[in-house]
């Protein structure tokens, strides 16, 4: 056991699945000698050698068309795409091939392939390096999305992606990659993608939330004197509906709460599904705090695109008064 | 200082046997000494009015509504039966849509890519010992597979190559120029190889490309290029052979460009009168890749009327068998395109799929109240009666 942030569980995770399976690769950007911008890949190319570990030109279609290649071909390729932002030029190979290698096939190729995207805003970085377009992907059949909150989570999904048969997108929320440390098993677990945690249990309210906006969360629900059931989703495609249906059926109200865009964010999803299968159970609309529909700002403003304690707080009181 | 030369470069073009029968027997061998035996040569001819008389059958079945839209091939038989008779067996083909004579040399069934014109994923479920990839639609981005593949190989310690195909339009996408920095910058020996018929639809060549020629795209990645006519069949297979030895032995990608002419419409959709002068398709109608191989074996006594004609008749046989097997497969499941998302299809999937509804209530009727169950089930009676 051993007390880690993000950035450390996830480099833990890549070593112990590279030791076990040779057919894990690692390529990107900066990721070799350099460890990645954000250090992720810390030693591991010094420690697997550069056929296992290398640094490729700067093109991210390239990086995962390679990368597509490389899993038809029998590897497990695990490129990083350096920042969310710089997955526009990735959008036709991850969607158009990746996700769809498997179904046009009816199985003769498959793209196992673990896709690492640090993500999402509050580090005061520049413009296109704070985004969220996990919503995105979740829309696009034949991926998988997820999003850990802490670093026992990052550590038990990545080990779970890394033996992923399909293309996942690993999202890790840039904000908490050193925001916290907690205990991190050296032994190996996995944890299932599907299947939410249950962060603290509540009766009067449910936030369904992912990311790093558990932390925002986390800091409302500790102000507040509801009784609140918070639910990270851990996994945005596929997602854990019986659970957050289960809560919701149980406390009758609901906010979802993301740092991407409202319109088309996942809390759209998260609602319309809460609306079909809770309506008997309902006390009151579903609420979502979210990121605005604007343009992510630069970084003297993102903490107030951002949702925080505050608007999660009020929402809670909106919520509850209805 | 005086200025110096930084870079200087020159395409080599190869033609072994022109379009009037000229064969040049320094590159092609003389006599008994070709660099396609006769027998051999029998069988590539033989490949290749195979798969132009498919595409006839194809476009009567596309015409008769017994498929969609379809690629002919017809015109540019030479270039990828040249690589494919080049290749190893176990080397990778990364194909667009119009390699039919390549893809069927190295043993993918007819059926294969008639189903999937005909609408039918399973004809992409390319069986793995014909170590090709499937039939890609947008254009430019199988070129980045193709060195992924190799990539794989090359970690494995396997000496296997990739040969990618891809038109002059095809060379103007990005996801092109990166497969060509990649594979060049990593060390990864792919045969990139560039279909120049000169139409990308209605795009002129001259739009996708202001260069004399598609050959010289791959100089600025720092790879040999070659450009070959592409009709002459001793030409692709002398560039082949060239380009392969080189990405074998150098482990670093090479580049081909093969001249060669869509003799049909783009697709069976496309009206090529429109964009394009008759005179031009006569010109290169000429130029046949499987004129010439027919002219030049009865010349040298290897072909006949006779041969011909037997060779037609096998040909449209084999081809209705083909096309017999592909319209005879069992129709798919109605919920058949669930199955293959994932390994393991995810519940909420498999509740689409067993319902075959995405409303909720449509795939849990439990949540209705029991009237309106009784309700639901009546208006759904009414609704199906009407529609019979």
């Amino acid at each position: 056991m051993a007390n880690l942030n993000l950035v450390q569980a996830i480099n833990l995770a890549l070593i112990q699945e590279m030791e076990k399976n040779h057919d894990i690769v690692l390529l990107g950007e900066d990721i070799g000698i350099n460890g990645g911008v954000f250090r992720v890949t810390e030693g591991l190319q010094k420690r697997f050698g550069g056929a296992r570990v290398f640094d490729t030109p700067l093109a991210e279609s390239g990086i995962i068309g390679l990368s597509i290649g490389m899993a038809m071909g029998g590897l497990h390729p695990v490129p990083e795409i350096q920042f969310e932002g710089f997955l526009g030029p990735a959008y036709d190979q991850i969607c158009s091939h990746a996700a769809r290698m498997r179904s046009r096939t009816r199985g003769a190729f498959t793209v196992p392939m673990t896709i690492r995207i640090p993500v999402g805003g509050g580090i005061h970085a520049p413009e296109l390096h704070s985004d969220s377009p996990e919503a995105i992907y979740a829309h696009t059949p034949g991926l998988k999305v997820v999003m850990p909150s802490s670093p026992y989570d990052a550590k038990g999904l990545l080990v779970t992606a890394l033996r992923e048969p399909d293309p996942v997108l690993f999202f890790e929320p840039k904000r908490i990659y050193r925001a916290f440390r907690e205990e991190v098993p050296e032994d190996e677990y996995t944890l299932p993608l599907g299947k939410a945690r249950t962060v603290c249990e509540g009766t009067d309210l449910t936030i369904v939330s992912w990311g790093a906006s558990v932390v925002q969360c986390m800091q409302a629900i500790e102000k507040s004197e509801q009784s609140i059931e918070l639910i990270d989703l851990r996994t945005i495609y596929p997602f854990d509906m019986d659970a957050v249906a289960a809560s919701v059926s149980k406390t009758g109200r609901c906010v979802v709460v993301h740092e991407a865009p409202l319109t088309c964010g996942f809390g759209s999803e998260i609602a319309a599904r809460i609306m079909e299968r809770c309506f008997l159970q309902l006390e009151a609309p579903v609420q979502r705090v979210a990121g605005f529909d604007t343009t992510m700002p630069y970084y003297k403003l993102e903490l107030d695109y951002l949702p925080d304690a505050a608007r999660v707080t009020r929402a809670i009181h909106d919520c509850m008064a209805y | 200082m005086p200025i110096t030369t930084a870079y200087e470069a020159k395409i080599e073009h190869i033609s072994i046997l022109d379009a009037k029968g000229n064969f040049d027997e320094k590159l092609g061998g003389a006599a008994g000494k070709l660099i396609i035996p006769d027998a051999d040569l029998v069988q590539l001819y033989s490949a290749m009015v195979s798969c132009r008389q498919l595409d006839e059958v194809a476009f009567r079945l596309q015409r008769s509504g017994r498929m969609g839209t379809y690629p002919q091939n017809m015109g540019q038989e030479a270039t990828s039966l040249g690589a494919a008779y080049v290749l190893r067996k176990d080397d990778w083909m990364v194909t667009c849509y119009r390699e039919n004579c390549g893809l069927f040399w190295r043993g993918v069934p007819k059926e294969a890519i008639l189903l999937h014109w005909m609408g039918d994923e399973r004809g992409n479920a390319m069986p793995k010992p014909h170590w090709v990839t499937p039939i890609y639609v947008p254009l430019g981005t199988q070129m980045l597979h193709a060195a992924g593949l190799t990539l794989a190989a090359k970690y494995r310690g396997e000496d296997r190559i990739a040969c990618t195909f891809f038109g002059d339009g095809a060379s103007s996408e990005g996801d092109f120029h990166e497969a060509c920095n990649f594979a060049a910058s990593l060390h990864i020996p792919v045969v990139f190889v560039c279909q120049n018929n000169f139409w990308a639809i209605s795009t002129p060549s001259t739009i996708n490309s202001a260069a004399s020629t598609f050959a010289q795209r791959g100089l600025s990645y720092g790879m040999p290029c070659l450009q070959c006519d592409g009709n002459d069949l001793f030409a692709t297979v002398y560039t082949m052979r060239k380009a392969v030895e080189h990405a074998r032995t150098t482990g670093t990608p090479c580049f081909v460009e093969m001249v060669t002419y869509r003799l049909g419409d783009h697709t069976t959709a496309d009206d090529a009168k429109r964009y394009r002068d008759q005179s031009e398709v006569d010109a290169w109608k000429a130029r046949d890749p499987i004129i010439r191989v027919r002219q030049f074996m009865t010349k040298r006594k290897l072909w006949d009327d006779g041969k011909e004609a037997a060779l037609a008749e096998r040909v449209e046989r084999e081809n209705a068998e083909a096309v017999a097997r592909a319209e005879g497969i069992a129709l798919p499941g109605r919920s058949d395109f669930f199955d293959s998302m994932y390994a393991e299809t995810p519940q909420d999937l498999l509740i689409q799929r067993d319902t075959m509804q995405t409303h909720s209530l449509g795939q849990d009727p439990s949540q209705l109240p029991v009237e309106a169950q009784e309700r639901a089930a009546q208006l759904s009676a009414a609704a199906a009666a009407t529609h019979h």
